[in-house]
């Protein structure tokens, strides 16, 4: 089977959208979350919080593992304010998750995925550690906020613009030819 | 002969005298250091392990390894020095639907049987009063004997719905789990110039 090098391979269309899902889901989740008083229900928010960001984890460093393994759609590639956009992305696809996890271990809560599965604590409890993974947290968050506004941006300018096909390139191939 | 023999006898008996006494010399523990002791617990919210403690609690004990049905323990727990892991959860925690600090300030526990499970293990039970409600409790704990001191460490699981800790819309297991797993850790000694 010939590799179309006009478009992402299938896993890193699927992963794209998957992620995209998830976070924007997180970040209006954790800004809203984290407003409310005690209860019940901020609990388990948080704890979704936790569970789905752990997901973008694990799916992030799949998704770098796979997208560092196979090249990319050359077209447009070049540009160097695109490329700069992604690295970042990734880095903080990363750095995000990361930060909510050091986080939830300074503050003395540990992380179980989906309620099965415990990680282990990074850092012990530290409220001073806290409070530095907290503000990290928050400035990733924002940063996060800002790149995904100017990656969106770039990516509705090629279609809508430019009408070329950068961003079909990542839109699932339903059986087109 | 008898010259040899006679101091060979001598130190014999004194052994098996000794030998005898020691653990015949039991003592018994009724001075439990405040400082050395500890009450924690762990409790699980959204399957999460979450350790707390309280900071001022008092035993009076009176136990005796040797004899343990004499024995006799107090536990007097002072709700308010909570800390339940969190500042958010240790404001939440004084307030009506949780231990109710303005209505209830203490806990309180009265041995009223140990039992001897061999290996040093003691299982020890009696009423836990608590916000209002007394309820029958069992704990294990061992016992162990260093240097003049008794290293007592203990746990007993405790429902907290049974004393109606959290309630309301805290009342979902699910989210806060019934089971609180208690832990304690007292050293004691024995009162001055009272070991028998």
């Amino acid at each position: 089977m010939p590799t179309d090098h006009s478009r992402y391979g299938g896993p890193a269309i699927l992963a794209h959208w998957l992620i995209a899902a998830l976070i924007l889901t997180l970040l209006p989740l954790g800004l809203y979350m984290h407003g409310l008083p005690l209860s019940p229900g901020k609990l388990q928010l948080y704890a979704w919080h936790k569970w789905l960001g752990i997901t973008v984890l694990v799916l992030a460093a799949l998704r770098l593992a796979w997208r560092l393994a196979h090249r990319p759609p050359a077209p447009a590639w070049q540009l160097r304010i695109a490329e700069l956009t992604h690295r970042l992305l990734y880095v903080l696809m990363l750095a995000v998750p990361l930060s909510g996890w050091l986080m939830s271990s300074a503050k003395g809560f540990p992380v179980v995925w989906f309620g099965v599965l415990p990680l282990p604590d990074l850092v012990s409890k530290d409220a001073e550690l806290a409070t530095l993974f907290q503000q990290m947290h928050f400035v990733f968050n924002y940063s996060l906020t800002a790149l995904l506004g100017l990656h969106i941006a770039g990516a509705l300018k090629h279609a809508l613009i430019d009408r070329n096909a950068t961003l079909s390139r990542m839109l699932p191939d339903f059986g087109r030819k | 002969m008898k010259s040899i023999l006679q101091p060979t006898l001598r130190s014999f008996l004194l052994a098996t005298a000794c030998a005898v006494a020691g653990p015949a010399a039991a003592v018994e523990y009724t001075q439990v250091q405040p400082a050395a002791s500890k009450l924690d617990f762990t409790f699980r919210q959204m399957n999460v392990p979450i350790a707390g403690n309280f900071r001022r609690f008092n035993v009076l004990l009176a136990f005796d390894p040797a004899h343990p049905e004499q024995g006799k323990a107090t536990f007097e727990v002072d709700l308010a020095s909570v800390d339940v892991g969190s500042a958010e959860a240790n404001d939440e925690v004084g307030g009506k639907d949780w231990f109710n600090f303005k209505a209830t300030t203490s806990a309180r526990f009265v041995a009223q049987s140990f039992r001897a499970l061999g290996n040093d293990r003691y299982e020890v039970r009696g009423p836990l009063a608590l916000k209002g409600r007394s309820r029958e409790v069992s704990a294990t704990f061992t016992l162990q004997e260093r240097n003049g001191q008794a290293l007592v460490d203990g746990t007993f699981p405790l429902r907290r719905l049974e004393f109606g800790i959290g309630e309301g819309s805290w009342g979902d297991p699910s989210v806060v789990a019934d089971q609180v797993d208690v832990r304690f850790h007292l050293v004691a000694t024995p009162a001055a110039g009272k070991s028998r």
